[in-house]
């Protein structure tokens, strides 16, 4: 990862993501909480029902992922981004109700857009298909919730410098909307 | 040794070999490419990637931890004679092999009324098929959800031609690849029905980068479909840049005088193949 990448504490603040820019490579490091598509499904029934995110997620982050058992020494043995898009559905009531940071990859709707600019959070691009070396930058994995679900479990992870990039900012800019003509007209 | 016992010890060593090695081809085309890609962000994903995979191979990790579902293609030589249930021992190969070397169990017990995990990552997904002469050709692809997920069959009109396969596969590009893990490999099957047209674009994933065919209108279409894939700008990662595939392979059949089955089948970053000769 380039030289001038930003580092980024987790979990943050909005304060703390507001200068981020769309573009912006990062180093994440701090907590995160693994959630995928079984996962999301169970943190909004529970949101539903209580009126309030569970297991204290309010101002945390999570990360689209589902990771493979422990291996070669090492917490998780591989774990990289799964597609942000189909979490989409769940993710402006999550952003409403606390959550501050997504992690994932791809590009995402217009309503997830507009609560990242509603809420000032910020969404994280990790490179996908790099999960053996991403996995070097996790520190602990812990089984939070729904064990059953395997590997979409809620695990919380402790990473360190782990690289990403801004890819939809508080201010709402878009990456994947940005990127590629920025790529042509550059060209 | 039975025949079935040996196509399911090479199915199991497989799927352990393709979870941590890049693909040789797809290795070189992916180096290849960080010397032409103009895009530093570009640059950056796909040094990232090559380091991927460098600690893959030295720590026997999966590339991704998405390790896919199994499709499993036994060529049978027409000559052989199968005594027991070979689909039975191909999952019990899978499940062994997914636990062993501590994969992810992705699949669930049925896409609607029942998403429990099987938790041993079976059933794999099988065809058999003969071949002329004895022995077998095994293939083995373990498939991600993300570039799976944004693939396509479009049924177009003979009159579309040449000019709207580039279309279909342009338009199946620039919608989703950018949560299919950019850059691709993109195998595209055109011909046969509505249901086999798939199966080419699958079958056109194992053929290697770093083989061309003979054929000179095939390799002018994989050229100009490459050429305008790569005019996107979708980028590595699907965050801008020259890089949007390595490869595209065609492959092509007989099929109805009313029709053009197109389809395309999107390999991610992590494309995982492995073809062996069982004797
Ligand atoms: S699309 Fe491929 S590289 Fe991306 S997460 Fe899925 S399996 Fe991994």
């Amino acid at each position: 990862m380039s030289a001038d990448s930003i580092r980024v504490t987790l979990p943050a603040t909005r304060d703390n993501l507001s200068a981020l820019e769309a573009g912006q490579p990062v180093l994440l490091s701090g907590i995160v909480y693994t959630a995928r598509d079984a996962t999301h499904a169970s943190i909004a029934g529970a949101l539903e029902a209580a009126g309030a995110l569970p297991f204290e997620l309010a101002g945390q982050a999570l990360f689209y992922a589902g990771p493979t058992p422990p291996a070669a020494g090492r917490p998780i043995g591989s774990v990289g981004p799964t597609t942000a898009k189909r979490m989409d559905a769940w993710t402006p009531a999550l952003l409403d109700a606390g959550i501050t940071a997504t992690i994932g990859k791809g590009a995402r709707s217009e309503a997830v857009r507009e609560a990242c600019v509603r809420t000032g959070a910020v969404y994280f691009a990790a490179v996908g298909g790099s999960a053996a070396l991403l996995a070097t930058h996790v520190l602990t994995a812990e089984t939070v919730a729904w064990p059953e679900l395997g590997t979409e479990a809620l695990v919380r992870m402790e990473l360190i410098d782990f690289p990403a990039f801004v890819a939809i900012d508080a201010a709402g800019r878009d990456l994947y909307a940005m990127a590629p003509a920025e790529w042509k007209v550059a060209r | 040794m039975p025949r079935v016992e040996a196509i399911a010890l090479a199915v199991e060593a497989a799927v352990a070999e393709a979870a941590v090695t890049l693909r040789p081809d797809v290795l070189s085309a992916m180096r290849a490419a960080l010397g032409k890609e103009s895009s530093e962000r570009g640059r950056a994903v796909l040094g990232q990637l090559l380091e991927n995979a460098q600690i893959a191979s030295r720590d026997a990790v999966p590339l991704c931890q998405d390790t896919g579902t199994v499709w499993v293609w036994v060529e049978l030589g027409a000559q052989e004679c199968l005594p027991s249930d070979l689909h039975a021992a191909i999952d019990a190969a899978v499940a062994r092999a997914y636990r062993e070397n501590a994969l992810r169990m992705s699949v669930v017990r049925d896409a609607l009324f029942d998403r429990t995990n099987t938790g041993d990552n079976t059933p794999a997904f099988v065809d058999i098929t003969l071949r002329p002469g004895s022995g077998a050709t095994v293939h083995v692809m373990l498939k991600g959800g993300g570039s799976d997920n944004a693939s396509l069959v479009a049924m177009l009109d003979p009159s579309a031609g040449e000019d709207g396969v580039v279309e279909t596969v342009v338009r199946a590009v620039e919608a989703k690849a950018s949560g299919a893990c950019p850059p691709l490999v993109i195998g595209v099957g055109v011909g046969g029905t509505f249901d086999s047209v798939a199966k080419l674009a699958k079958k056109a994933l194992l053929i290697p980068l770093d083989e061309r065919t003979p054929e000179k209108r095939r390799r002018a279409l994989e050229d100009r479909l490459l050429t305008a894939v790569n005019a996107t700008g979708i980028g590595p990662a699907g965050l801008g840049g020259l890089t949007t595939a390595l490869g595209v392979r065609v492959v092509s059949a007989p099929c109805h005088i009313a029709a053009l089955p197109v389809a395309v089948n999107l390999g991610c970053s992590a494309l995982r193949t492995v073809t062996v000769e069982v004797g």
